[in-house]
C-alpha cells in the first residue's frame, strides 16, 4: 500500500493533528511540502485539494481530504483495527458521543481562546515581524482560565477527556497546546493540576515527541 | 422516557438538534431555557452544558452538549446514520469533511451576522454594527464560491446524497433568507437551489415553525 500524504508543513499545528493521529495508528505517510512563499497554498493543484486554499490536505490514492479534524477520523477508522486501538470508540454509542463532545469542545471552546495566544505570541512575531497585541493575548487567557476551570472539573473525574480512556479528542488538543507551552503562558496550567498532568501524559507519548522535533516556529 | 433537548428553539445550536431527532422520529421534549433571565448560566443548566450555553441533551442518564456531537448521537441512535454514512469510509469523510466547513467557515461568518442582524437589536437594544456585517458578509461571500464551485459538481456537499453536513446549514441559512441580506446568494444559484432543496425538508420546515415561533413570543 502506497504511503498516504499529508500536503503542508509539520510545523504547522493542522497539520500536526493529522500527524499525530498516523503517528498514533502507525500508518506511513509522507509530508508533502507547501511553499507558502511560494503562494503554492493558492495554486490550482492545491486548491483542488483544499477549496479554501489552506493546510492540510490528504491524499490516500482516490481519497482526496481537507479539514484537519475530517481526516483525523477518516486516518482513524481507516487504520484502527489493524492498529489495535480505538480512538473514536464508534461501536459503542455513548463512548463515541463523549468523544464527539470533546472534540467539538476542543474546536468551540479551547481553541479560540488558545489559538490567538498561540498567533500573537509565536507566529505573529516569528513569521510576520509583527508585534504581539497584547490585548488580545490578555482577553483570551481569561476566556482561557474560564475553559480550564471546565476541563479540571471534567480530569478530575475521569483520566481523559471523553473518559477514562486515551479518544482523538485528546489527541485533537496536542498541536496547539504544544505551542502554547512555548509562550509565556504555559504557566497558566500551573493552576490546573489535573490538566497539567493530563498533558504532560500527552505530550510524552512517543507520536508527540516525535512531532514536537519538527514544531517551532 | 423521551429524549430532552434544553434551549430555545430559535437558536441555531438548538434548531440543529431538533432537525435530527425530527429527521429520525424520536420523541423528544424541548425544555425551555430563559436566556434573558440568565437561566443557561444557571447551576442546574450548568450541569447538562459546563460552558453555559445552549443546546444540552438528555437520553436516559447520557448528558451531552455540543450541538454536532448531539445530532450525530441521535442519527446514529435513531435509524439516521445514511446521514452520515459511516459504513463507507470515503462518503463518510466527506460528511466529515462539510460538516467542517459548515462550522468552520459558515457558521464562523454568519453568527456574527445574525448577532448583529437580530440579537443586538431584538434583544438588547443595541444598533447593528455594519462594519462587522460587511467583514462577515464578504467572507461569506468568498466561501460561497467554494460552495457555488462544489455544488455545480455534486447535488449535495459531502456527494450526490444529502447528509447532515447540508442539513446543518440549515438555522443560519434560515435567519440569512429572513434578513436583510438574504439577497447575497442570488449570486450563487448552485448555493440558492440547494438551500430551497435543504428548506423543504419536511424535518426542516417543522423545525423553521418552532423557530418563528419562538421569535414571536419574544
Amino acid at each position: 500500500m502506497a504511503p498516504v500524504k499529508v500536503f503542508g508543513l509539520k510545523m504547522s499545528t493542522n497539520v500536526a493533528r493529522v500527524l499525530v493521529c498516523l503517528e498514533e495508528v502507525g500508518a506511513e505517510y509522507e509530508v508533502v511540502d507547501i511553499d507558502f512563499q511560494a503562494k503554492e497554498h493558492k495554486s490550482p493543484q492545491h486548491l483542488a485539494r483544499n477549496p479554501f486554499g489552506q493546510i492540510p490536505a490528504f491524499q490516500d490514492g482516490d481519497v482526496v481530504l481537507f479539514e484537519s479534524r475530517a481526516i483525523s477520523r477518516y486516518v482513524l477508522r481507516k487504520y484502527s483495527k489493524s492498529a489495535g486501538v480505538d480512538l473514536l470508540r464508534e461501536d459503542n454509542l455513548e463512548e463515541a458521543a463523549a468523544v464527539d463532545v470533546w472534540t467539538e469542545v476542543e474546536a468551540q471552546q479551547y481553541n479560540p481562546a488558545v489559538a490567538p495566544i498561540v498567533y500573537e505570541c509565536l507566529i505573529h512575531p516569528a513569521m510576520f515581524g509583527v508585534p504581539t497585541n497584547q490585548k488580545v493575548v490578555d482577553e483570551c487567557v481569561e476566556k482561557l482560565r474560564k475553559v480550564l476551570d471546565v476541563y479540571e472539573a471534567r480530569l478530575s473525574r475521569h483520566s481523559y477527556l471523553a473518559g477514562d480512556f486515551l479518544s482523538f479528542a485528546d489527541l485533537s488538543h496536542f498541536p496547539y497546546t504544544h505551542y502554547l507551552m512555548a509562550t509565556p503562558y504555559a504557566s497558566l496550567f500551573d493552576s490546573y493540576p489535573r490538566v497539567k498532568a493530563w498533558w504532560q501524559g500527552l505530550a510524552s507519548r512517543p507520536s508527540a515527541k516525535k512531532l514536537s522535533a519538527d514544531m517551532s516556529f | 422516557m423521551a429524549m430532552k433537548v434544553y434551549g430555545p428553539a430559535a437558536s441555531t445550536n438548538v434548531a440543529r438538534v431538533l432537525v435530527c431527532l425530527e429527521e429520525v422520529g424520536l420523541d423528544y421534549e424541548l425544555v425551555p431555557v430563559d436566556m434573558t433571565k440568565g437561566e443557561h448560566k444557571s447551576p442546574a443548566h450548568v450541569s447538562r452544558n459546563p460552558f453555559g450555553q445552549v443546546p444540552a441533551f438528555q437520553d436516559g442518564d447520557l448528558i451531552l452538549s455540543e450541538s454536532r456531537a448531539i445530532s450525530k448521537y441521535i442519527l446514529r441512535k435513531g435509524g439516521g446514520s445514511h446521514l452520515l454514512r459511516e459504513g463507507n469510509l470515503s462518503e463518510a469523510a466527506m460528511v466529515d469533511v462539510w460538516l467542517e466547513v459548515e462550522s468552520g467557515q459558515f457558521d464562523s461568518a454568519m453568527s456574527p451576522i445574525v448577532f448583529q442582524c437580530f440579537v443586538v437589536p431584538m434583544f438588547m437594544g443595541g444598533t447593528t454594527d455594519m462594519k462587522v456585517v460587511e467583514e462577515n458578509l464578504e467572507k461569506l461571500k468568498k466561501s460561497l464560491e467554494v460552495y457555488e464551485a462544489r455544488l455545480s459538481r455534486f447535488k449535495y456537499l459531502a456527494g450526490d446524497f444529502v447528509s447532515l453536513a447540508d442539513i446543518s446549514h440549515f438555522p443560519m441559512a434560515h435567519y440569512l433568507l429572513v434578513g436583510p441580506h438574504a439577497s447575497v446568494i442570488d449570486a450563487y444559484p448552485h448555493v440558492k437551489a440547494w438551500i430551497a432543496d435543504i428548506m423543504s425538508r419536511p424535518s426542516v420546515k417543522k423545525v423553521t415553525e418552532l423557530m418563528e415561533a419562538a421569535i414571536r413570543m419574544n
